[in-house]
């Protein structure tokens, strides 16, 4: 069985990866390189657990071929967090409890990430329709709209009126 | 054993594709083929990936008309400003493909040969008279959008030939498009019924060219003349409005299915009409 030979930048580190054709994106971050942060949920591109950031565009990492990474970049949920400094939409999700089970909240992440890397100052309707391609299935999603929003204002150095 | 290639020219991909007889699938996006791959509902022996084709993604405006690369992600086509302000109405179905996510990969291209009835960005296309420029064996040609889908799931490709990129044709003045779906939700759903409308009008606001067309109510996005006629020559008035409703309901073929019965979606194919041609003609007024 013949392997093509990819090379990518993953979170900030030069990789390299071996892979068969028919795998995933998602199918190498986690039983390949050992990032097992972005999720299968779906695997149809319906629940957004496994959302990626490729060259800066959110993306589900589980409707893209590992071989099409070849000479891209790519971020995902353990790219987010500075060593021990959390990303603020990481802190904000836990002081909002914006979670409960937790499959779904790392692709969660990386879609807020990408909102807010592209417009920090989003309304609540903005949000929901950005995010309507992550499903959770526990929480209701008000927590983590509020969560996001919040993140936002710190990250624009205000805060977000009570 | 599945292989995969990613040619870095047109000429190349149209050899690799001549050469593979049939037994090759062409990816852009792959929000639909790698769904389908999963399913086993396609077994390609040779997956041709278009993206390394320089130009293939990106868009170009020539003297007020606009080229669009095949695999342009329809995030790409939801930023360019110039795009939206001249085709608002082909945005807006290139944008409802899908989530954020698949907005980052979803390409025109990928979403006219997977042939749905149902898919967004077809209509639109179609009523702003969209060329594509098809490469194969023989060379190019180029065709009319509409002449692409021939029913669910089917083109009118052959095995040797994908899609370069789409031709949208400069306006007259006053000149503008809409496209509106109904989904029972409002996000992240199927069009129940599609309608997209591309209208010019005169300095006193009557409409001098329109086109019409509606998806997800025949096997293939239709064309309705009728509908345009019943446009043509007038303002959009009660009058203009029950006859294009009536045209456009007598065009329908729908099926029965989970999203839609025949006659709810022959109903709502009037109503989507009248109100992607009230958003049109609003448009068009204010240029």
């Amino acid at each position: 069985m013949s392997k093509y030979h990819v090379t990518t930048i993953i979170n900030g580190e030069p990789t390299e990866f071996l892979c068969e054709p028919q795998l995933t994106l998602l199918d190498v971050l986690r039983d390949e390189l050992h990032l097992t942060g972005s999720k299968e949920g779906c695997g149809s591109g319906d629940c957004g657990a496994c959302s990626v950031l490729v060259d800066g565009r959110l993306v589900c990492s589980c409707l893209m071929l590992a071989v099409e990474a070849e000479g891209h970049t790519i971020v995902t949920i353990e790219g987010l967090a500075h060593g021990n400094d959390l990303h603020p939409l990481q802190r904000k999700f836990l002081e909002h409890a914006a979670l409960q089970c937790g499959f779904c909240t790392p692709g969660v992440l990386m879609a807020a990430k990408a909102l807010l890397d592209r417009n920090p100052n989003p309304t609540e309707e903005e949000t929901r329709y950005w995010l309507a391609g992550n499903l959770c299935r526990c929480t209701g999603y008000d927590k983590i709209i509020r969560a996001v929003l919040d993140a936002a204002a710190e990250m624009r150095g205000g805060h977000v009126p009570s | 054993m599945l292989k995969y290639v990613a040619p870095s020219t047109v000429e190349e991909a149209v050899t690799i594709l001549a050469s593979a007889s049939g037994a090759a699938k062409v990816l852009a996006g792959g929000t639909d083929l790698l769904v389908q791959m999963k399913s086993g509902r396609v077994a390609p022996e040779m997956i041709v990936d278009i993206k390394k084709i320089s130009g293939i993604s990106g868009i170009r405006e020539v003297d007020g008309a606009f080229i669009i690369g095949a695999a342009t992600p329809g995030a790409v086509i939801g930023e360019c400003e110039a795009l939206q302000k001249a085709w608002p109405g082909v945005v807006e179905g290139a944008n409802l493909i899908g989530s954020t996510q698949v907005q980052g990969r979803a390409s025109l291209a990928g979403n006219l040969c997977n042939a749905s009835p149902a898919a967004d960005s077809v209509p639109a296309m179609i009523a702003a008279r969209t060329t594509c420029v098809i490469a194969g064996a023989n060379g190019r040609r180029e065709v009319p959008v509409e002449s692409i889908p021939t029913g669910p799931g089917r083109t009118s490709l052959k095995p040797d030939e994908f899609i370069v990129e789409f031709h949208l044709p400069k306006r007259p003045p006053r000149s503008a498009d809409a496209y509106l779906r109904f989904i029972p939700r409002t996000e992240m759903d199927i069009a129940v019924v599609g309608a997209g409308v591309n209208v010019s009008l005169d300095a006193g606001g009557i409409c001098t060219d329109a086109r019409v067309v509606l998806g997800a109510v025949a096997p293939t996005a239709i064309l309705v003349p009728e509908a345009a006629t019943a446009l043509i020559g007038r303002k959009l008035d009660e009058m203009a409005l029950a006859a294009l409703d009536q045209a456009a309901r007598r065009a329908c073929k729908p099926i029965d299915d989970k999203r839609g019965t025949i006659e709810y979606r022959t109903k709502v194919a009037g109503v989507m009409a009248r109100r992607a041609a009230s958003v049109a003609f609003e448009r068009a007024g204010a240029r």
